[in-house]
C-alpha cells in the first residue's frame, strides 16, 4: 500500500510531538493490558493441575465435583480455603497476579472494610471488601471501551448528518439546522435519571441514551466542510464528470472532512468517558456491583478516612484522560497544514 | 541618488534557498521593474526590501540598504520609520489588503498617524489630499465607507493613497494589477506613472505580464529560480536580450490562429436565449425579493473543430454561461448537445450526456483532488460512464490520455502536489479527454499560468481540437490567449453580448465601444 503523501506528512508531524506520541504507546499499552483483564485480575487459577489433570477456570467453568473426587457437585469455588489446600497436595495452580475479581468480596480481611493498601490488597479495599487495583483494572477497560463505542457510533452518525445537512444545503439544511437546536436544548442529565427510575440502565441501554445526544458534536464541523467542498473546482469537475452523489461526498469531500473529524476524535473520547465517570458517581450510570470510576470517586467521596479511595479514582482517571488530551494535541499537529515536521514551533 | 540598493541578496526558508546572490539597485525616480514567473523569488526579494518576511525565513545574508539605511540590521524603531516613511507597498490582492472591519478613512489616516503627529482637521485634510492624489477625489465624502462598499479598482486605490500618504521616495508594487480587469490594470498602472512623476519617487514594480513592463519601466530586472539572469535598460533588454531565459520569455507570447473549420462540420452545441438568475432572498421566511440576472439571453451555437472565445471582465456572467450550458447550474432557454435537447433532463438522463460535454476549470491547483493520484483522477470518469471495463483496460485507457497531453505514462500513480502548474492543467485536460467528448467548455484554462506554460496548453488545446474535431467555448479575459485559440469571440458584459464576430475581424475592427477599450488595454504595445 503506498501512502499519500499528505498522509506521510501527517505521519512524520504526529511522531515529531514526542509527548503525544509516547502518550499514545502508553494508552494503547494499558488499554491491551485491561483488555486481557481476565489474565491479570480473577479469582480463579489460570491454570491447575489436579490428579494429573489440567484445568483451566478461566475460560471454563468447573463443578467442584470435576476437580475432586469427594467434592460437591456445585461451581467449584477457587477462593476456598480447602479447595486451595487440596490442589496444593495433590498438584499445584498458577495464578493471575491479582488474586481477585472487581467484584468478589475478599475474605479474612482482618479488619473493617474499607481496608488500606496491603501486600494482598496493593490498592487497598472499598468499603464493600472489594479489591480496589481488580476494579480500577476492570473499571478501566469498560471506561475506554465504552468511550470508544460512544465516539466511533456518535461520530458516524455525525458525520452522516453533518454531509447530508451541507452537500444538499437549501431547506435540508435548514430543516436539520433547527432540529438539531431544539434537540440539544433537551435536558440530558433530567432525561437519564427519568429513565433510571423507569429502567435499571445497563451499558448497552446507557450508550444508546448517550448516542441520542452526543452525535450532534461532529455535525457543525463537518456540515461546514461541506459547505465549503461542494463548490471546490474538483468537485464541480467530478459533477461535470457524472459521479454519483454519493461518490462526491465520499471519496472527494470526505477525506477534507475527516481532518476536522480525527482532530476532534480524541477530545470526544476522553468527553465520553467523562460523562460516564460523572453519571457514576451520581449513581446513574451503569448497574451496581460493575466495576466503575465513577463509582470508586464517590465511595471515596462518602470515606473520607481512607484517602487510597479517592487518590487511586483520580490518579487512574487524571492518567487516562491527560493521555487522552495529549494524544489529541498531537493529532491536532500532525493536521496542522502549516506545520512542517521538525519544523519550528 | 540611489534610493535602494541590494547586494547579494540570499533568503532560505529552511534548508531551500529561494533566494540567492541578487543584486540591484533602484535610482531616485525611476521605475525597475523585476519580472519572473512564478517560483523565481520576486515577491520574497520585494518583501525582503522592507524585512517583511515571517520570522521563520529568517537566513538572510547580504544587504539592503533603503536611503541610506541598512534594512537587514536596522532595529525594530528604526525599520518602523522605513515602512511606509521611506519606502511604501502595494500588495497584489486588494480584496484581502484591506481590513474590512475599518473604514477607508480610518486605514489611510493610520497610516499617515503612525509617522506624522496628526489629528483632528489636519488629519482629515490629509487623508483627503492622499484619496485625491490617488485619483479617489468622488471618495473625499464617503471616508465611512468601507472596503467591502467599493470596486477592486477602487479598493487598489485606497491602497495606493495609504502607501503614499507620507510621501515615500520609494513605492513597492507586488503585482499591482494582477486581481484587477484589463481595464481597470491601464487605469491603475497609468495612476502610478503619474504619481511617479508628480512625487519624484522611485518604483520598484514586481510583475510576470512583459507588456506591463514594456510600456511602464526604465530598467527590469529578469529573475528565474531565485537568481538574477539579466539586468538592463528596458529598451535594451527587449531589444537584445542577452539570456536564453530572457529570450524564451520574450518569444511565448501565444501566437498563431487555430486550425479552419471543415465545411461540412456538424453542429455540436446550440443555445438559444440562455437566461440564469440568482435569487435574492430576504427577511425571516426567506422570500424572493429579486433576481440578479448573471446572464441574459445569450444565443450560440458551436461546431465540430470550432472554438467560441468568450471574453469580458470579471462579473459578465461568461463562467455562468459555461457552467449553464453544462448544465451544472439551472437555467431558461434552449440547449441542444449534437441536436440533443438536454434542457430539462433529469440527472439520470444527463449522465450518459456527461461523457460528451465536459469542463476544464481555471485553478490548476483546486481543481485536482489532492488525495488522489493522477491515474485515479483521470480514470474517475472511466469508472462511471463505462463501467464494466477491466481495470487494465482503463489503465490502458489513462495511459493514452496521459500521453495525448504529452505526460509521461509512469506519472499515473503520482500525487497532484507532484505536478507543476503548467502538468497539473495537462492532467485536468487528460481528465476531460479520457471520455472523448465533443464539447468542452475551457473556464480560463491559461490564466492561473505562467506566461511561457500559457503558450505550451494554448498549443496543446489547438492540436488537440485539430486531431478530434472538439468544439470549444473558450472562457477568458485574456485577449491574447483568445486571438491565438479562437474561430469567433463573443464579448460579454453585464450578463448580455455585447459583440459578436470572427476573431480577426472583432480584434482589428471592434465596433462597440466597450470593446475597443478591452482591446486598446490588452494590445496598447502592438
Amino acid at each position: 500500500m503506498t501512502l499519500s503523501p499528505i498522509t506521510i506528512r501527517r505521519l512524520a508531524n504526529f511522531r515529531a510531538n514526542r509527548r503525544g506520541w509516547w502518550s499514545m504507546w502508553i494508552f494503547a499499552a494499558l488499554f491491551v493490558l485491561t483488555l486481557f483483564a481476565e489474565l491479570i485480575a480473577n479469582d480463579r487459577p489460570l491454570v491447575a493441575r489436579v490428579d494429573g489433570n489440567w484445568f483451566f477456570p478461566v475460560v471454563a467453568d468447573y463443578a467442584e465435583s470435576d476437580i475432586l473426587p469427594d467434592g460437591l457437585p456445585t461451581d467449584a469455588d477457587w477462593q476456598d480455603p480447602e479447595l486451595e489446600r487440596a490442589i496444593a497436595e495433590r498438584g499445584f495452580a498458577i495464578w493471575p497476579p491479582i488474586r481477585y475479581r472487581y467484584d468478589s468480596v475478599v475474605r479474612n480481611l482482618g479488619r473493617p472494610s474499607p481496608a488500606p493498601p496491603s501486600a494482598r490488597n496493593w490498592l487497598g479495599t472499598d468499603d464493600q471488601a472489594r479489591d480496589v487495583a481488580a476494579r480500577v483494572i476492570y473499571g478501566f477497560r469498560i471506561s475506554v471501551l465504552f468511550g470508544f463505542t460512544l465516539t466511533i457510533i456518535a461520530s458516524c452518525i455525525g458525520i452522516a448528518a453533518g454531509a447530508i445537512q451541507g452537500y444538499y444545503g437549501g431547506t435540508i439544511d435548514l430543516l436539520f439546522q433547527r432540529f438539531i437546536e431544539i434537540w440539544s436544548g433537551m435536558p440530558q442529565l433530567y432525561m437519564l435519571i427519568i429513565l433510571a427510575s423507569i429502567i435499571a440502565p445497563g451499558f448497552w441501554t446507557l450508550l444508546l441514551f448517550m448516542l441520542l445526544f452526543s452525535w450532534m458534536a461532529l455535525t457543525g464541523v463537518v456540515r461546514a466542510e461541506f459547505l465549503r467542498g461542494r463548490n471546490l473546482d474538483y468537485v464541480r469537475a467530478a459533477r461535470a464528470l457524472g459521479v454519483s452523489d454519493r461518490a462526491i461526498m465520499f471519496r472527494h469531500i470526505l477525506p477534507n472532512a475527516m481532518v476536522a473529524t480525527l482532530t476532534f476524535l480524541p477530545f470526544t473520547l476522553s468527553g465520553s468517558v467523562t460523562v460516564l465517570a460523572s453519571l457514576d458517581f451520581l449513581g446513574f450510570g451503569l448497574p451496581p456491583g460493575s466495576p466503575s470510576l465513577g463509582e470508586l470517586l464517590n465511595q471515596g467521596k462518602n470515606n473520607l478516612r481512607a484517602p487510597w479511595l479517592a487518590f487511586t479514582g483520580f490518579v487512574v482517571l487524571g492518567t487516562m484522560l491527560t493521555l487522552l488530551i495529549f494524544i489529541g494535541e498531537a493529532v491536532r499537529d500532525a493536521f496542522d497544514p502549516r506545520k512542517l515536521p521538525g519544523g519550528a514551533r | 541618488m540611489t534610493i535602494l540598493r541590494v547586494e547579494n541578496l540570499s533568503v532560505a526558508f529552511g534548508a531551500k534557498r529561494v533566494v540567492q546572490g541578487v543584486s540591484f539597485h533602484v535610482d531616485a525616480g525611476e521605475t525597475v521593474a523585476i519580472v519572473g514567473e512564478s517560483g523565481s523569488g520576486k515577491s520574497v526579494t520585494a518583501l525582503s526590501c522592507l524585512r517583511l518576511l515571517p520570522a521563520t525565513g529568517g537566513n538572510r545574508e547580504g544587504r539592503i540598504e533603503l536611503a541610506g539605511q541598512d534594512v537587514l540590521r536596522a532595529t525594530p524603531n528604526a525599520l518602523r520609520e522605513l515602512r511606509g516613511g521611506v519606502a511604501g507597498m502595494v500588495f497584489q490582492e486588494p480584496m484581502t489588503s484591506l481590513n474590512p472591519l475599518h473604514s477607508i478613512g480610518r486605514q489611510v489616516a493610520e497610516a499617515i498617524t503612525l509617522h506624522r503627529p496628526l489629528s483632528g482637521v489636519a488629519l482629515d485634510a490629509e487623508v483627503k489630499a492622499a484619496l485625491i492624489r490617488a485619483g479617489l477625489g468622488t471618495m473625499t465624502d464617503r471616508l465611512r465607507a468601507y472596503p467591502h462598499q467599493l470596486s477592486g479598482g477602487q479598493r487598489q486605490r485606497v491602497m495606493i493613497a495609504a502607501a503614499l500618504a507620507n510621501n515615500p521616495k520609494l513605492l513597492i508594487a507586488d503585482e499591482p494589477t494582477t486581481a484587477l480587469d484589463v481595464t481597470i490594470q491601464a487605469q491603475i498602472l497609468e495612476l502610478l506613472a503619474q504619481l511617479k512623476r508628480e512625487l519624484s519617487m522611485a518604483l520598484l514594480l514586481i510583475t510576470h505580464d512583459l507588456t506591463i513592463v514594456k510600456r511602464h519601466a526604465d530598467r527590469v530586472v529578469v529573475m528565474k529560480d531565485g537568481a538574477v539572469v539579466e539586468q538592463g535598460r528596458v529598451a535594451d533588454v527587449f531589444a537584445a536580450p542577452q539570456h536564453p531565459y530572457t529570450r524564451m520569455l520574450l518569444a511565448t507570447e501565444p501566437r498563431g490562429r487555430p486550425a479552419p473549420i471543415a465545411p461540412d462540420a456538424p453542429l455540436v452545441m446550440e443555445a438559444r436565449d440562455v437566461r440564469v438568475s440568482f435569487p435574492i432572498r430576504r427577511g425571516f421566511l426567506r422570500r424572493v425579493v429579486a433576481h440578479v440576472h448573471a446572464v441574459r439571453g445569450v444565443s450560440l451555437a458551436l461546431r465540430a473543430g470550432e472554438t467560441l472565445g468568450v471574453v469580458g471582465e470579471s462579473g459578465s456572467g461568461k463562467t455562468t454561461l459555461g457552467l449553464a450550458l453544462l448544465r451544472m447550474e439551472t437555467s431558461e432557454g434552449t440547449i441542444a448537445l449534437e441536436g440533443r435537447a438536454i434542457q430539462g433532463l433529469s440527472r439520470n438522463a444527463m449522465r450518459p450526456l456527461r461523457a460528451r460535454m465536459q469542463v476544464v476549470f481555471q485553478d490548476p491547483y483546486g481543481s485536482l483532488s489532492p488525495r488522489m493520484t493522477a491515474g485515479d483522477i483521470i480514470g474517475e470518469g472511466l469508472a462511471v460512464h463505462e463501467p464494466g471495463m477491466t481495470s487494465t483496460a482503463r489503465a490502458a485507457r489513462v495511459a493514452a490520455a496521459l500521453e495525448e497531453v504529452g505526460l509521461p505514462a509512469d506519472t499515473t500513480n503520482r500525487y497532484p502536489h507532484e505536478f507543476s502548474g503548467g502538468q497539473r492543467q495537462r492532467i485536468a485536460i487528460a481528465r476531460a479527454l479520457v471520455l472523448k467528448p465533443r464539447f468542452l467548455v475551457l473556464d480560463e484554462p491559461t490564466s492561473a499560468l505562467d506566461v511561457s506554460v500559457q503558450a505550451q496548453v494554448v498549443e496543446l488545446l489547438r492540436g488537440l481540437q485539430a486531431k478530434h474535431g472538439l468544439a470549444y467555448l473558450f472562457v477568458s479575459h485574456d485577449l491574447r490567449v483568445v486571438r491565438a485559440m479562437a474561430h469567433r469571440i463573443m464579448v460579454m458584459k453585464d450578463g448580455q453580448v455585447v459583440e459578436e464576430g470572427e476573431a480577426e475581424a472583432l480584434t482589428a475592427y471592434p465596433q462597440q465601444p466597450y470593446t475597443r477599450a478591452l482591446m486598446q488595454a490588452a494590445f496598447l504595445n502592438e
